[in-house]
């Protein structure tokens, strides 16, 4: 009986082993090609919020860790600095906490003088065919934000039109649009009252 | 070459694993919103029980009976994350969209039952053969219930195909019909419910008028016989 179930337990022991080699000798042959997509991706993403056509290599060297969990609805954040026509420019990605339901984590690029040059979706889960408008492929409504500037706090046309403010809502779906809304203002703001951040050593921990 | 053809017929239709073992129903549910979405987990759940059926009638000599099933269930989720691990890295765009679906398969009990009920007991190659055809019913049960979604809730079908099959897939999507507020019912989950009831019902009817049909058949011959024989 002993000896039974000892063959077994080794067995086990040894299908165990046998799997678990398998899955590190695969990880082992494919990370350094997944870092290197993993970096390619990222970057084609950041570049969406860019102007077409922006070179800069060193993007994803340029970044600052930020700890303002007011302004980006997440601390630490990241911030991308690059020069757009000799401007400093911050790629941030910034949550909006909001969201109908749950989190939205949006990648918004903005200048230091508040400007709102391109803000994209990266992940939600609002309703699918109400809130999921936000999805560039899905509704344009996310381009609006180009050109849009933050003047103060209480800038009145940063809101949804049904508050007053410059931004369309969609039917039946507010309060993600106002969430949107509400997390680009808030970035915009943090970057545009902190001018220091251009002088500031760039350097991330490693992601 | 009979029983490939019983394989066949038990994984498309008589014992479907989505509309008959309904097993699955998890990923089946979770991504079947659009088209697009359904043929992804189809295609990767297809690779998996290929693979995991494969791997196990390879060892199904060597693995005790009292402990079959951890043994199924490690070599399951090695293989899943072998390939999630592959796929990113050689077809990044296809991780992209399918990357979500991947672990999903994991929680798919057909996987695990498939392994039992088939590659523990049959030969290499038509517990592979079998892995495909169970694969191949539940990603078309799949699409059916993602087409019929896509286009209640959104209006389309193929939309977002780029996604899965590269650019050039754009050309696919159509837009069947703009309405400015959708079904909405059919793309949240409830939906997916509804309409994979209506696809079971519809079966069982199918198969119903055929079992109808079979008995009329042999009922027609038999008066046939009394009426020879009055005659």
């Amino acid at each position: 009986m002993l000896k039974f179930v000892s063959k077994n337990a080794l067995l086990l022991g040894f299908a165990a082993v046998a799997c678990v080699a398998v899955i590190a000798g695969v990880n082992q042959l494919t990370a350094p090609r997944i870092s290197v997509q993993a970096q390619a991706q990222k970057i084609s993403m950041l570049k969406e919020v860019l102007p077409s056509g922006h070179q800069d290599d060193a993007l994803l060297e340029n970044c600052l860790s930020v700890h303002a969990i007011d302004a980006f609805g997440v601390a630490p954040t990241q911030l991308y600095r690059t020069l757009v026509a000799g401007q400093p420019v911050y790629i941030s990605e910034t949550v909006a906490p909001d969201g109908y339901s749950g989190n939205i984590n949006l990648l918004a690029a903005i200048g230091a003088d508040g400007t709102v040059l391109g803000v994209r979706t990266i992940a939600h889960k609002e309703t699918p065919g109400l809130g999921d408008k936000i999805e560039v492929k899905r509704h344009p409504w996310i381009l609006s934000f180009a050109g849009k500037q933050v003047e103060s706090v209480d800038d009145k046309r940063w809101a949804v039109k049904k508050d007053g403010g410059e931004f369309d809502q969609f039917t039946g779906a507010t309060i993600t649009p106002r969430a949107v809304v509400g997390a680009v203002k808030r970035a915009a703001l943090y970057i545009k009252a902190h001018p220091e951040l251009a002088n500031q050593t760039a350097g991330c921990p490693a992601a | 070459m009979q029983q490939y053809q019983e394989i066949i017929r038990n994984g498309l239709w008589k014992n479907n694993p989505g509309l008959v073992q309904l097993l699955g129903l998890c990923p089946l549910l979770a991504t079947s919103s659009s088209l697009t979405n359904a043929l992804g987990l189809g295609f990767a759940t297809i690779l998996v029980l290929a693979a995991t059926n494969g791997v196990i009638s390879l060892f199904r000599q060597h693995i005790p009976n009292e402990i079959r099933i951890p043994v199924f269930v490690m070599v399951i989720a090695s293989v899943v994350t072998a390939i999630e691990l592959l796929m990113n890295a050689y077809t990044y765009a296809l991780y992209q969209s399918l990357g979500i679906f991947i672990p999903l398969i994991v929680t798919n009990c057909i996987v695990i039952g498939r392994a039992e009920a088939f590659a523990s007991k049959n030969a290499v190659l038509p517990s592979v053969f079998d892995g495909l055809m169970m694969g191949t019913g539940f990603c078309a049960v799949l699409a059916t219930l993602g087409a019929i979604r896509e286009i209640l809730g959104q209006g389309t079908l193929f939309d977002g195909a780029d996604l899965l099959f590269g650019p050039w897939a754009t050309v696919l999507r159509i837009e069947l019909y703009q309405a400015d507020s959708h079904f909405l019912l059919a793309i949240l989950p409830p939906g997916a419910f509804l309409v994979l009831g209506c696809l079971i019902a519809a079966k069982n009817a199918i198969e119903a008028k055929r079992q109808a049909s079979r008995q009329q058949k042999t009922s027609i011959q038999r008066a046939r016989v009394t009426q020879v024989s009055s005659n």
